[in-house]
């Protein structure tokens, strides 16, 4: 019995050079040579300043932006905080905060009271950090933030249908659309036409 | 249910189908000893391994010399990254300065057992907790470890089936080396590249400061993310990079990186079905195994998929959409992602506690109360349905000797499986294991939900300490009671951490808790805090119970089958290659389940159902 004592610690060792130093040091090398942008967190340059990754929601808050769903994540989209709310379903905390979202929601957009809400808009993610909305949400806040930026409404409307992700091949997940390459194009816009 | 998410369940089960039998004949070769394509690469260095730790590979192991191979490798490997995690402060790769301030002795101990029983469970908040060596070295190491031993005992109980008058069942160290090199390395060296192009980080620079678009500021943390992140889904580990594991966009940035990250939760699992069959030299015996567990699959998928869609009407009935309609998911979306959706959603959350994964791309405890009881049954019956890599074989043949004994008892002849007569002795160990796994489960969860220890030391209790679970946690005996914070100050024990969710839901959390350290699943209904003493003791125990104390049993019954005589198959002999073996087996695995846990589930997810829809809030 005490013959297998040996084996057994060489293994361990053995096995975490292996798994734990060889293999993740070969993968970092061969991934950054591959695919740089995905292997450093995919992060998006404006101005020369790096803005934030395009995996990683963001807050947005005023009027003149497409708002991302609600974030449990700390004080909200803090990705050092990543996760989601918990909250079962008879919890009160969670369907007093749903309805607060709800009124909210629906008077920043001017819709009528118990006009009917996308799912996605008054919930919380599972990560906290959802980088995308569904597209009836974008489209409802369109009205909105086209108001704020004095741009036509059929603008902001093609910019959403750009920005749109379709089902990958036609089936997986769910049309999604991410609200900071949505931002970013309007912020370009915005630009483009005070020049 | 939308048809888009119908059919995305089927075609993931199609795909699974599929690539069953390619593995699973790939797999045999690798366990019979046969020539691979991989050979003349990894020979001379699976060699080179023997020869390092003093291995001689033609040694065949009796079961006892085989559990204790396993054993004192498993220990080795927990003692080791106990003292890794304690040590992270004076170790590298740490940009961040985590120390043993963020890992105290409770949750080190519970960690390390954690990931050495490969269930996963992470009682800490990874990004405010551990180290990129950590992470990479100290925790890892068991998404390999833990997977292989799982292989290797799943193989073990085959070979006790197939041999006759034999003394051994294999050699620990050649399944343990072989199952790594030639199978979870190959495949991962392939799958995390493909999970960087996706999106997955594999770095090791520090976090990443920056000012949004908006004006404010955001930390995003990195890591060598990817590597960690194959193996912990093909390994069917489940601990996450991140707290909020594979719904964090950098875990799983893209539906088909989910896509495939399912896929390569139940692919050894399939696969070990089809080796099963082709090693007894009778496929067919392979893929009964498969049918039934494709049933229980379909059936938790759907069950799941529909409760979740249908929403909560608590929440319906303040205008907010729970039928799915062309641009918007609807259904119960609090705590999902948008590019999950519910289908997807649903499907990650059966297929990882079908398998003893664990790994999660949505919050279960935020799933209504049955779309929530699928995971903690999936759990409950041992995930035996694929199941975890080399552990859901080997239970669902436990199940299978325990459904030839039934059959046995009730036509009155000698049960057999395989030509090994099942005798007292596989039995017994039979039903040690599932009374083990009920008694953990159950006893530890009655405990924690009735315990209010008297307070230790007036006035050392720490106030309410604890917002969240990953806060420094003092050790002191005191602290196993908190005081809530109130004025007079109301003493409680360990249900003081459900206090996210009073109720049945309160309830139900400790349950999962339990369900899933003793199945060694690793996923959580999350809301309840259990970075505390108690906590990370009692679950590191349920965990260890859950783990070793099946393995042995389990290897004791391959020992003793492997010893037998071959009986001839004759006209007394139950067929368990027949859709009436399949449905045999469904029978007892659902009714043992059902009989042991349905007064626990009344008590959480079944009253809570009702409560939500009579509108009750808690």
């Amino acid at each position: 019995m005490l013959k297998q004592l040996r084996p057994a610690i060489l293994m361990v060792v053995v096995m975490t050079v292996l798994t734990g130093f060889i293999y993740p040091f070969v993968i970092t090398g061969i991934a950054q040579a591959l695919f740089p942008k995905q292997a450093n967190g995919s992060l998006i340059r404006r101005h020369g300043r790096l803005v934030g990754s395009r995996l990683i929601g963001q807050n947005f808050t005023g009027p003149e932006w497409f708002h991302p769903r609600p974030s449990a994540a700390g004080s909200g989209y803090d990705a050092t905080q990543s996760g989601g709310s918990n909250l079962g379903p008879t919890n009160r905390l969670l369907i007093g905060r749903v309805r607060q979202l709800a009124q909210q929601y629906r008077k920043e957009n001017g819709l009528p009271p118990n006009a009917p809400i996308p799912s996605d808009a008054v919930t919380e993610s599972a990560s906290g950090l959802d980088p995308d909305i569904s597209p009836a949400n974008a489209r409802i806040q369109a009205a909105r933030v086209a108001r704020a930026r004095g741009l036509p409404i059929g603008t902001v409307k093609g910019l959403i249908a750009r920005c749109t992700r379709d089902r990958t091949l036609g089936l997986l997940g769910e049309p999604r659309v991410n609200v900071l390459e949505l931002n970013l194009a309007l912020a370009r816009l915005s630009r483009n036409q005070r020049k | 249910m939308t048809t888009n998410g119908v059919w995305q369940i089927l075609i993931y089960f199609l795909i699974v189908l599929a690539l069953t039998k390619p593995i699973g004949i790939y797999m045999a070769r690798v366990f019979t000893g046969e020539h691979t394509w991989l050979d003349p690469i990894l020979k001379p260095v699976e060699r080179l391994f023997y020869h390092i730790c003093g291995v001689d590979p033609d040694q065949d192991m009796r079961w006892t010399t085989y559990a204790y191979a396993l054993l004192m490798f498993s220990a080795g490997g927990l003692l080791l990254t106990y003292a890794l995690l304690r040590l992270q402060g004076y170790l590298p790769f740490n940009p961040q300065h985590f120390g043993a301030k963020q890992m105290p002795p409770d949750l080190a101990f519970n960690t390390a057992v954690s990931f050495t029983s490969n269930t996963n469970w992470q009682s800490y908040v990874p990004e405010r907790t551990v180290s990129y060596f950590s992470n990479m070295v100290s925790l890892a190491i068991h998404n390999w470890m833990s997977a292989a031993t799982g292989i290797a005992v799943a193989i073990a109980l085959i070979r006790g089936l197939v041999r006759r008058s034999a003394q051994g069942i294999g050699n620990f160290w050649v399944d343990l080396m072989r199952a790594t090199l030639y199978i979870l390395l190959p495949i991962c060296l392939v799958y995390s590249l493909f999970l960087v192009w996706q999106g997955v980080p594999q770095n090791f620079s520090h976090s990443i400061q920056v000012t949004t678009l908006s004006g404010s500021k955001q930390t995003i943390p990195q890591g060598p993310v990817a590597s960690q992140e194959a193996i912990k889904m093909l390994g069917t580990n489940g601990g996450g990079f991140f707290n909020a594991n594979s719904a964090h966009p950098y875990e799983n940035p893209t539906p088909l990186s989910n896509f495939i990250e399912m896929i390569s939760i139940f692919l050894i699992p399939a696969g070990l079905t089809y080796t099963f069959g082709k090693m007894v030299g009778n496929t067919r015996q392979g893929w009964t195994i498969f049918t039934a567990m494709s049933v229980l699959f379909l059936a938790g998928a759907f069950t799941c998929y529909h409760f979740e869609q249908s929403g909560n009407p608590n929440i319906a009935r303040l205008g907010v959409e729970t039928r799915a309609s062309v641009g918007q998911p609807g259904g119960n979306m609090e705590g999902k992602e948008v590019r999950f959706g519910i289908a997807d959603s649903a499907l990650f959350a059966t297929v990882t506690t079908d398998a003893s994964c664990g790994a999660v791309n949505s919050m279960h405890d935020s799933f209504t109360p049955l779309g929530g009881m699928v995971p903690l049954f999936n759990i409950m019956i041992g995930e035996v349905i694929f199941g975890g890599v080399g552990a859901g074989l080997y239970g669902m043949l436990i199940f299978a000797i325990l459904a030839i004994f039934i059959a046995g008892l009730m036509v009155g002849r000698t049960p057999e499986y395989l030509g090994k007569k099942i005798e007292q002795y596989e039995v017994k160990m039979a039903t040690m294991i599932v009374l083990i796994l009920a008694a953990d489960i159950l006893c530890f969860t009655a405990l924690s939900t009735n315990l209010t220890l008297p307070i230790g030391r007036s006035g050392s209790a720490a106030a309410k300490t604890h917002s969240g679970s990953g806060a420094s946690s003092s050790s002191s005996l005191a602290s196993w009671n908190r005081v809530d914070g109130s004025n007079p100050p109301i003493y409680e024990g360990a249900t003081w951490n459900n206090v996210n969710n009073p109720g049945a839901h309160g309830f139900s959390e400790i349950l999962y808790a339990y369900t899933s350290a003793t199945g060694n699943n690793g996923s959580a209904f999350a809301g309840i805090t259990t970075d505390t003493p108690y906590y990370n003791l009692t679950l590191g125990l349920a965990m260890l119970i859950g783990r070793f104390l099946m393995i042995i049993p389990v290897l004791a019954i391959a020992g003793s089958l492997a010893a037998k005589k071959y009986v001839p198959v004759s006209a007394g002999t139950f067929p368990t290659d027949s859709g009436t073996f399949v449905m045999l087996l469904i029978g007892v695995v659902i009714i043992v389940g059902a009989l042991t846990f349905f007064p626990a589930l009344a008590l959480g997810p079944i009253v809570e159902h009702f409560q939500m829809l009579s509108g009750m809030r808690f």
